[in-house]
């Protein structure tokens, strides 16, 4: 069997105090493994996004643990979490926070710069993403002046930039028209997934359900069933 | 660290419209805190001119003067008392003193006229015209070639006029290092001349000026003419004690005060707002950034680093600015009294420093307290 990428245990999260208090994940267990195109999908409100934010680091848990590579994130301390994220995972934002007042290629960038790689090396490398996500002809322009699908290529370069061993991604075909959304999610499965990386998307969109290699159904905080393969073997 | 700071300043700049408000805000408040303090320092400067061009290391006085034109007469046995002090190389007395000349056309125009020591001649001006020997010739003055000079209509040597309804003959143009305050001419003639011409109180001693023998002699020199009742300041003392009495007995200083105090608000809440809706507007991306793993101490350098680099680029426009007006005012006006002193550059950067820190202040409190989930969530 697969290593898996992460190991997520017995997970709760309660959101608000009180009489407003709702438990957003109850007891969600899951294993993500290398070379799989994990989907998760369900209703709204159904705690996905919370649960890859779990996942991912950007969301403590109430209970429950989440080990990444070995590694138990909610363990460590601020600083080595914010490294942990910088170092293993890749974020594709929903509505993409490029920023405006870079260039394309200073955007894809960032996630090197933050690592401390020089400028001149970032844009370089930067610029070998542009051109797997094909775009290195709008690298100099603002990302404003891309269209959606264009962006959304722009938020995957920077999402691997930096080499992470996971992508995170929420709703990546949520702003595409159904031609764009699945073109983009093809390409992600062609030329992002490999053997060392595991992807996580979050979706309603089962025009995309295709290019899944596992996709995981959430209903009201819990995880209910395995829609469709099981763990690549 | 200097990529991220890199992207801080293209996210800063980039963005013309606010980088733009904030430099005009910081540049604006910088300029006018400096131009004002830099009038009244040129102000204070001018209300010592006397004590500067005459340039004597030690003046004895009445201790009730404050500045150097309202003299109060001293008996002539203080000139004998302090030549005789231990420690004391020489003393002169000086006069100085206003009086009206009566110019060609019949009007009369105020004036000072300085009483030099007739043997020594001390404190006085380098002449561009004329001879000093003729200043003991019959009548002889000197008149200074400053801005006021042309209240005169512009004597030249031989010139004649009345001085207090006597006589009076231009021997010699002077020029002054520093010019005066008070807006009227000077004239320069000896010590007992000026007595002759001027209204005689009882006491017509303004200043004694001595020389030290050693600089560490001062003190006892001081302590002396204590007991005799009067009071001995060095140069600086002087000056310090007219800067003093414009500062804190008129209220010259009080007004410069609150209209720098009134810059610096307006330049706090201009740029401490525009700084913090430019972070505000940037609460997203900065949400971002920590989502993907920038560490609070990032986030802070960026926002300092933002800040400070307005702060100084505005501060720079702004000391820049305030030269170049000053400049521009000597074009037209030479003797333009407004200098740029170290206090107020130290100052308006102190100023600037507080902008920059209480604008970087907010937007960090913001920034670490965005939830990376939220971001994420959308
Ligand atoms: N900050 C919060 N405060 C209170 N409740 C929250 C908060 N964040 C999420 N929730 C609640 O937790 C539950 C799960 O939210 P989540 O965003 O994970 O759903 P989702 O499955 O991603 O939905 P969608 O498909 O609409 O994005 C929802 O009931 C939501 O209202
Ligand atoms: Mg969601």
């Amino acid at each position: 069997m697969a290593t898996p990428a992460i190991t997520a245990a017995g997970i709760d999260k309660f959101f608000g105090e009180g009489e407003a208090r709702t438990q957003a994940l109850r007891g969600v267990s899951l294993q993500a493994y290398f070379g799989e195109m994990l989907y998760i999908v369900g209703p709204s409100g159904s705690g996905k996004t919370t649960l890859l934010s779990v996942l991912s680091g950007i969301l403590r848990p109430d209970s429950g643990s989440v080990a990444v590579e070995g590694t138990e994130i909610w363990k460590l301390g601020g600083d080595q979490l914010a490294d942990f994220r910088l170092h293993k995972i890749g974020f594709v934002f929903q509505d993409y926070h490029l920023f405006p007042r870079l260039t394309t290629a200073e955007n894809v960038a960032i996630p090197l710069i933050l690592k401390r790689v020089s400028w001149s090396q970032a844009i370089a490398s930067a610029l070998k993403y542009l051109e797997v996500v094909g775009l290195k002809n709008r690298a100099d322009l603002p990302p404003v002046k891309l269209s959606g699908g264009e962006q959304q290529r722009v938020a995957i370069a920077r999402a691997i930039t930096g080499q992470p061993d996971i992508l995170i991604m929420d709703e990546p075909t949520a702003s595409l028209d159904g031609d764009t959304g699945q073109a983009i999610v093809e390409f992600v499965k062609k030329n992002v997934l490999n053997d060392k990386r595991s992807i996580l998307i979050v979706t309603h969109d089962s025009r995309i359900y295709q290019f899944a290699t596992r996709v995981l159904k959430m209903e009201d905080g819990r995880l209910m069933a395995i829609e469709k393969g099981g763990p690549p073997v | 660290m200097r990529g991220i700071l890199k992207l801080a300043y293209k996210l800063l700049v980039n963005d013309k419209a606010k980088f733009t408000a904030l430099i005009v805000g910081i540049t604006f408040s910088v300029f006018l805190m400096v131009q004002m303090m830099a009038m009244f320092a040129g102000i204070l400067n001018r209300a010592s001119a006397t004590v500067l061009n005459v340039g004597a290391p030690i003046w004895i006085m009445d201790p009730a003067v404050q500045t150097v034109a309202n003299t109060i007469g001293m008996p002539d046995y203080v000139l004998d008392a302090v030549r005789s002090m231990q420690g004391v190389n020489y003393a002169v007395p000086f006069y100085s003193g206003g009086a009206l000349v009566k110019l060609a056309d019949g009007t009369y125009q105020s004036v000072t006229i300085m009483g030099l020591d007739d043997t020594t001649l001390f404190g006085r001006p380098p002449l561009l015209e004329g001879k000093l020997e003729d200043i003991y010739g019959e009548n002889a003055f000197v008149v200074v070639k400053d801005t006021e000079f042309r209240k005169l209509e512009n004597p030249s040597v031989g010139t004649q006029f009345e001085v207090n309804d006597n006589r009076g003959v231009i021997v010699g143009i002077a020029e002054v290092s520093s010019a005066s305050l008070f807006g009227v001419p000077t004239l320069y003639t000896t010590y007992y001349r000026a007595l002759q011409y001027l209204p005689n109180p009882r006491f017509t001693i303004s200043y004694v000026l001595a020389e030290p023998k050693q600089a560490s002699d001062i003190p006892r020199i001081k302590q002396q003419v204590q007991a005799l009742g009067y009071l001995a300041l060095t140069r600086d003392e002087f000056m310090d004690r007219i800067s003093d009495f414009y500062k804190y007995q008129t209220n010259i200083g009080t007004n410069i005060l609150i209209m720098t105090v009134m810059s610096f608000i307006v330049g706090l809440s201009i740029s401490g707002q525009t700084f913090y809706t430019f972070v505000l507007e940037n609460l997203e991306k900065f949400g971002a950034l920590k989502a993907m793993g920038a560490k609070s101490r990032e986030l802070i350098s960026m926002i300092l680093f933002q800040a400070s680099f307005t702060a100084l680029a505005g501060y720079g426009l702004g000391i820049g600015l305030c030269a170049l007006l000053i400049s521009l005012a000597r074009v037209r006006l030479p003797d333009y009294a407004a200098m740029i002193t170290y206090w107020d550059l130290v100052f308006a950067f102190v100023m600037v420093v507080i902008i920059a820190g209480v604008s970087s202040y907010f937007g960090v409190r913001r920034v670490l307290r965005i939830e990376p989930f939220e971001i994420f969530r959308g």
